[in-house]
């Protein structure tokens, strides 16, 4: 039951910043839809654990315990995709300030090892 | 008063950036002024200084960020200084000057938003490798922006102030070529392609695309398309 609490919790929070990336048009529609109906699937099957005995036997897997090795695998999916969309921001941001730098401030032409920017 | 920019994205092209420049055309039939602008991505070699020697404007990424970002540094330039057309090219000593003509011609007389320079229209002289690698680059691209190319990874490309003033680049790296071809899309822009020679030395095909960047770049499209 412990176990219950604390997975749905998670998969909860987990929803909720699904939710909120769509919202601030971090990600689109399609991903939103996957990502949340991920997350759906784990919490039902958590909240119910005969769904995914049904799932399992459905899918000749045999145990629906089984369900806590695919949440692990949802869990390290979910931190790919958080770490991946925070890895690309911070690439961007990078980018934007230099080219931000450059633009405003074109060479001209210096002897070398005597390079100055334009004012 | 037609003005016509030349952006060339180099990195570290110090061997070759001297003969690119040299090559462009001073003058071109329709166009009234014609300059050339070089972003150097981070280049640690005296490719800054041998473009200043030749009284080019040079705008310089403090770090390297990639040839997207340098493209997209190019077009912001083209914005601010409100050209007419714009050109890239690139700065490993591939593309002829001739064929910088030839894509300006094409913008001003057939009107198209976008013109490629297509190497593939022509392929003599293109390696057998390089070949294949742009066919299955042509089909992804396909696959994922629903435009077809003869060409989807050309870096001499023409663009009208149309094109300039929409266009949204938001790769960093060596998947620009197909972004482009997706703003295409996303854009309904008209675009035509004109065949151009490739120069191959052992020089421009190891700065080229290379067949062990296709997984990465296949991946930023994916995600591009679908997160």
């Amino acid at each position: 039951m412990i176990i219950q609490a604390i997975l749905s919790f998670f998969l909860l929070f987990a929803l909720s910043r699904v939710i909120l990336q769509v919202r601030n048009a971090k990600i689109s529609i399609g991903a939103f839809l996957f990502w949340a109906s991920l997350f759906i699937f784990a919490l039902s099957g958590v909240l119910d654990p005969r769904l995914t005995s049904y799932a399992a036997q459905v899918l000749g897997i045999g145990r629906g315990s089984d369900v806590v090795i695919y949440i692990s695998i949802a869990l390290i999916f979910y931190l790919i995709f958080r770490l991946s969309i925070s890895l690309e921001e911070t690439r961007r941001e990078i980018t934007e300030l230099v080219r931000k730098i450059a633009l405003e401030h074109p060479l001209t032409k210096n002897p070398p090892g005597k390079r100055k920017f334009n004012k | 008063m037609k003005k016509l920019l030349v952006v060339i994205p180099a990195f570290n092209e110090a061997q070759t950036v001297s003969r690119v420049i040299d090559s462009i055309p001073k003058k071109i039939s329709g166009i009234t002024s014609v300059k050339i602008v070089l972003i150097d991505d981070g280049s640690t070699d005296q490719t800054s200084q041998i473009a200043l020697d030749k009284k080019i404007v040079v705008i310089h990424h403090l770090i390297n960020r990639g040839l997207g970002a340098a493209l997209a540094t190019g077009i912001q330039y083209a914005r601010a200084t409100h050209t007419d057309y714009m050109i890239t090219m690139d700065a490993d000593g591939q593309h002829l000057g001739s064929d910088v003509n030839k894509i300006a011609q094409a913008l001003i007389k057939n009107k198209a938003h976008v013109v490629i320079g297509s190497r593939l229209l022509n392929p003599v002289g293109m390696p057998l490798t390089r070949q294949v690698l742009n066919l299955l680059s042509n089909i992804a691209t396909w696959l994922l922006f629903n435009r077809w190319t003869s060409d989807s990874q050309s870096g001499l490309r023409g663009f009208s102030r149309y094109a300039i003033e929409r266009i949204k680049v938001s790769s960093q790296r060596m998947e620009v070529s197909s972004e482009i071809i997706r703003e295409l899309a996303r854009l309904k822009m008209t675009y035509m392609e004109v065949p151009i020679k490739s120069i191959y030395t052992r020089y421009s095909l190891r700065k080229g695309q290379q067949i062990s960047n296709a997984p990465h770049i296949f991946w930023k499209l994916i995600l591009q398309k679908f997160a």
